[in-house]
């Protein structure tokens, strides 16, 4: 394309139908708890396949 | 739903429910202000008109053409479909505890939520039998869930250390029997530090947060010792040690950012300077009447912080340096699935916390909070109602977040947060809600940068 470059794979329906096992880390938001915010979180399923 | 925004030079678009992002030119740019679901088969005659004075007809339309592809391939003003999986919002197994092992601190921060170890009820410890009954507890209401974790805090945990050891090695010794995983983190401030705690941390801790806020003056202003002397110089030796030591396991030196020191970069790249890459500081959450509370007034401040942070990043990225600020860290193409993000934090659903007296509440931030006490580890109580209402506090029902453009990044933000600031957990508090968004577009901006800079190096 010549006026839009897409960066990355868009992926958030896909990874919808395929997730929600609940088997990842908890994941705290508040400042006190840097340990574990969402966004960079890791998926546990992900992980195995 | 769409987010556009300018920044670094980039003109950047996200798709809120595909997770797309793109970097698009100035027409294009311009032209989707004028673009409005549902995204017409042909381009909007008043956009045309508005726009003709800059750029030729012929252009305008290749672009719209180039958007509609976008929009045909679902990555740009995609649907939102992801109601049909609100059965999520259902009582799930507890999978995380906070273990509340010491009421007591010997640091005497400023900015402390839980009163300098606290939480209002006293200088407490827990006792190792208590710890267990929270770990038996954590195993019965676990369900399927086989990764379980365990966060040592407080109040500073390392006051409470053989209760601590005796609490893992109790957890370790019924892991097989009981088929769960356990993986055992904690918060520390470092004073109590030593080269056999060092020792035991890193063999038993899958993450360590260590706290300090950066450069010596700053983090010695907010966190003081009971007799006003700063701690700087006692933890800063063992927690380079600790951080040496720690081989690929994960850690964090976790800072507090204040009115104080509005110019966090530099405590940021003070601490990378003294040998630490896992590094995050967060703006300080406080009553607006606290002198170094956070207030509407300092957010351009901040916002042009966050800015230059991610500016220096990035500059010391193309230098060959690197180091991880946790807030900008965002994986585009992986990270959590859409469900996850949705749920959130899991407070007092997936996760709840657990004072020294064996009380249950929805959270570390919510101990102390009479009205959210859940129940008691030595009674068998455990208020399911309650349960089920933290079950169903998500981005859906959250009339905020709910047509957000960062939902699937934030989640949803902080129910105690909003608890404490907003008067209710479902009502988010605007003023983490702007920081939270303001640090995203950096994120995303930044990985925008790097995209193009591998683009041209190939
Ligand atoms: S482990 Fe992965 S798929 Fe399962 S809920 Fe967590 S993020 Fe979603
Ligand atoms: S908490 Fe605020 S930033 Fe987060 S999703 Fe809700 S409205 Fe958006
Ligand atoms: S309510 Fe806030 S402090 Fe409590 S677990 Fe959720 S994000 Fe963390």
């Amino acid at each position: 394309m010549k006026h839009i470059q897409t960066i990355n794979k868009a992926q958030l329906a896909v990874s919808a139908a395929k997730g929600g096992c609940g088997q990842c880390q908890a994941s705290c938001q508040s400042a006190c708890k840097t340990s574990c915010t969402v966004a960079n979180q890791k998926c546990e399923h992900e992980k195995k396949d | 739903m769409i987010h556009t925004y300018q920044m670094n030079g980039y003109n950047i678009v996200m798709d809120v429910n595909s997770g797309g992002v793109h970097v698009v030119d100035t027409l294009t740019y311009d032209l989707l202000q004028y673009i409005a679901e549902p995204v017409p088969e042909t381009c909007p005659p008043e956009a045309l008109a508005a726009l003709s004075e800059r750029y030729a007809e012929a252009d305008i339309l290749e672009c719209y053409g180039e958007i509609l592809e976008l929009v045909h391939a679902k990555v740009l003003f995609s649907e939102d479909t992801f109601a049909k999986y609100a059965d999520f919002a259902v009582p799930s197994p507890i999978k995380a505890l906070c273990l509340h092992v010491s009421h007591d601190c010997n640091l005497r921060c400023a900015y402390c939520f839980a009163s300098t170890g606290e939480y209002g009820g006293g200088r407490k410890l827990m006792t190792a039998e208590t710890g267990k009954k929270a770990i038996d507890f954590l195993v019965v209401n676990s369900g399927d869930r086989v990764n379980l974790e365990v966060d040592f805090f407080g109040g500073e945990p390392l006051m409470n250390w053989d209760a601590c050891k005796e609490i893992v090695a109790y957890a370790r010794s019924i892991e097989k029997s009981v088929n769960k995983k356990f993986r055992f983190t904690m918060t520390t401030n470092g004073m109590l530090l030593d080269d056999e705690k060092i020792d035991y941390l890193n063999k038993e801790m899958s993450n360590i947060v260590l706290s300090v806020d950066g450069r010596p003056e700053v983090h010695d202003n907010m966190r003081p010792c009971p007799n006003g002397s700063g701690s700087y110089d006692r933890i800063m030796p063992a927690f380079r040690k600790l951080a040496a030591l720690r081989g690929d396991k994960d850690y964090y030196v976790r800072g507090t950012f204040t009115k104080h020191n509005l110019d966090f970069s530099e405590d940021v790249f003070h601490l990378y300077r003294e040998g630490f890459d896992q590094i995050s500081m967060e703006p300080v959450v406080a009553p607006a009447d606290q002198p170094y509370a956070l207030t509407e007034e300092d957010l351009p401040a901040v916002f042009a912080e966050y800015e230059k942070l991610a500016d220096r990043i990035l500059e010391n990225e193309k230098n060959g340096g690197w180091f991880n600020f946790f807030h900008f860290m965002i994986d585009l193409d992986h990270g959590p699935c859409a469900i996850k993000r949705l749920r959130g934090c899991g407070c007092g659903n997936e996760y709840v916390a657990i004072t020294p007296d064996g009380d249950i509440y929805p959270c570390h931030q919510f101990v102390g909070q009479e009205n959210y006490r859940m129940g008691n580890v030595f009674d068998g109580t455990f208020n399911q109602e309650l349960k089920a209402k933290f079950a169903k506090a998500h981005v859906g029902t959250k009339p905020a977040c709910r047509n957000c453009w960062a939902k699937f990044y934030c989640s949803g933000g902080c129910n105690a947060n909003n608890y404490f600031y907003a008067g209710d957990i479902l009502n988010a508090y605007d003023l983490s809600c702007q920081m939270q968004k303001k640090r995203l577009e950096c994120a995303i901006m930044m990985q925008v940068a790097r995209y193009e800079r591998k683009q041209s190096a190939e």
